[in-house]
């Protein structure tokens, strides 16, 4: 009974710690939002923030659809092979990407490049005391800091996707083509006859909410970064498995909202 | 003029600040001094608001500081961390101008980079420094340019975290003359926390000894060596024995 007792105390302590996580990530988050309706708007930060996170993130997101969108189609080749339905190679692969795999594959790729950066850098200015001297010069550390990042991840990760998209599917064009016999004019015919907006503006608006949950996860990891080395690599750590697990998460949840029946 | 008052901090069941009464006039120069640990970081953090004291009141100029406009306050002071806090991402120029360059103390860029360079002059580096970054510089340079930043909106009040720690003595000889000199000329209030006895006889006009999370002794640098106070007596000369345990 005692054991029992115990198990539950223990597991009963671990759901209120999780709930109290929640919470403060759930205040952090409003902070956030609240600080983008109130002066000022560091515009440069936000600018800086959009390089690293967007234009730089291009060539892992890119590289990432293109040999996802080319092993997609023989997968689907082979696969439908099994019921004489080979020519539905263009269209899954147009669909699969640009609902699915395009968002989710491009915002873990994102998540571990930019989640783990932004909390090592934030988490190394905490522990270096440079978020206390951002306050001594009047500068809210959360309007500059977070607000900047969390912004320019929401907007740029839907253009990745969208760009990415693209990529995944010429990937599954030169496979296509060049390994599975498909002619080039009916591949890109039967891509664009059963590919719908909605697959692709789905898929963007996933990309957007990852990119803030990217973006999000980094801040609040690295805000409340522990102290040391050790710490910011717990931190750095922390941030990449939560965006990574919220993402999967939040995808099942909008995938449900979008197409559920 | 800063006044705490019975200034109470803990945090967990670890108690930093046990009521800490302490006067800094203004234009006055007040160092604190006391062991590692004893909490003078966090009284320091907590006159500027960056720790919430639990209880007890800091009062600037009267002022309860937890019910001033925080910018208003904010923009009275600066501040030498102890290792620069230097955004390592700006350049020299942008990290001494950066409250010139954002907020309520915005000037056009090239005139903050004028004010920042002519600072960078006054604490004794050249402007062929002020486009470099802060990891292309060394510890002196870096503490330096962190003094030029703490000026740059010539602040009424000024604080210094243990300014000289980490450096060669003929540097920190240095930065003690920049801080007795600046603080002089612009006729700020200082307050200071070190360890290090040749800061506080070149940097104070006042001495405060922080012990057990109170203030043991305060008075006069003068005073200082002929206090009688057994702790403060240990501090200053170093003595392994007396009242202050030495493995704490």
């Amino acid at each position: 009974m005692r054991l029992i007792l115990s198990l539950l105390g223990r597991l009963g302590a671990q759901v209120l710690a999780m709930l109290a996580a929640v919470g403060r990530v759930t205040l952090f988050a409003l902070e956030t939002v609240t600080h983008l309706m109130r002066p000022p708007f560091y515009a440069r930060e936000f600018g800086h923030a959009l390089v690293q996170i967007g234009w730089l993130s291009l060539p892992v997101v890119g590289m990432t659809a293109l040999f996802t969108g080319g092993a997609l189609a023989l997968q689907i080749y082979a696969g439908g092979a099994r019921f004489n339905a080979e020519t539905v190679v263009p269209s899954i692969v147009a669909i699969g990407l640009t609902r699915e795999l395009g968002p989710v594959l491009g915002g873990l790729m994102v998540a571990a490049r930019v989640a783990s950066s932004i909390a090592a850098e934030i988490g190394t200015m905490k522990v270096t005391e440079q978020i206390d001297a951002l306050t001594t010069l009047s500068t809210n550390p959360m309007k500059y800091l977070t607000l900047p990042r969390v912004l320019a991840a929401t907007l740029a990760v839907p253009l990745l996707v969208g760009v990415g998209d693209v990529i995944g599917i010429m990937g599954g064009f030169l496979v296509g083509v060049g390994r599975l016999d498909f002619g080039a004019g009916t591949y890109l015919h039967n891509t664009m006859d059963f590919l719908e907006t909605w697959d692709v503006v789905s898929g963007m608006i996933k990309g957007a909410v990852f990119g803030f949950i990217v973006a999000l996860m980094g801040c609040y990891y690295g805000m409340n970064s522990g102290r040391g080395a050790q710490g910011v690599g717990r931190a750095t750590k922390a941030a990449v498995v939560a965006a990574s697990v919220l993402i999967l998460a939040s995808n099942y949840i909008l995938t449900e909202l979008f197409f559920s029946a | 003029m800063i006044e705490l008052r019975d200034v109470h901090k803990a945090f967990g069941s670890n108690q930093v600040l046990r009521g800490v009464d302490l006067t800094i006039p203004s234009g006055t120069s007040m160092v604190i001094i006391g062991g590692s640990g004893t909490g003078k970081s966090v009284a320091l953090k907590c006159v500027l608001g960056l720790i919430r004291h639990d209880s007890g009141q800091i009062l600037l100029d009267g002022q309860d500081v937890t019910r001033a406009d925080r910018d208003a306050f904010l923009a009275r002071f600066g501040m030498l961390f102890q290792g620069g806090a230097l955004f390592d991402s700006l350049p020299v120029w942008q990290n001494v101008a950066f409250r010139l360059l954002r907020g309520s103390l915005k000037r056009p860029r090239a005139e903050a980079r004028e004010i920042a360079i002519e600072k960078l002059r006054r604490v004794g580096l050249t402007p062929e420094q002020a486009d470099k970054f802060p990891a292309e510089l060394s510890g002196g340079m870096q503490k330096r340019v962190g003094l030029a930043r703490a000026i740059c909106a010539e602040p009424e009040i000024i604080f210094f975290d243990e300014p000289t720690t980490g450096l060669d003595p003929i540097m920190s000889g240095v930065i003690n003359d920049l801080i007795r000199e600046i603080v002089t000329e612009m006729g700020a209030t200082a307050m200071t926390i070190t360890h290090d006895m040749t800061s506080v006889r070149a940097i104070a006009d006042n001495v405060a000894m922080l012990h057990d999370g109170v203030i043991k002794w305060t008075g006069p640098v003068s005073e200082m060596d002929d206090s009688g106070d057994p702790y403060l007596d240990q501090f200053i000369h170093g003595r392994a024995t007396g009242p202050i345990a030495a493995v704490r």
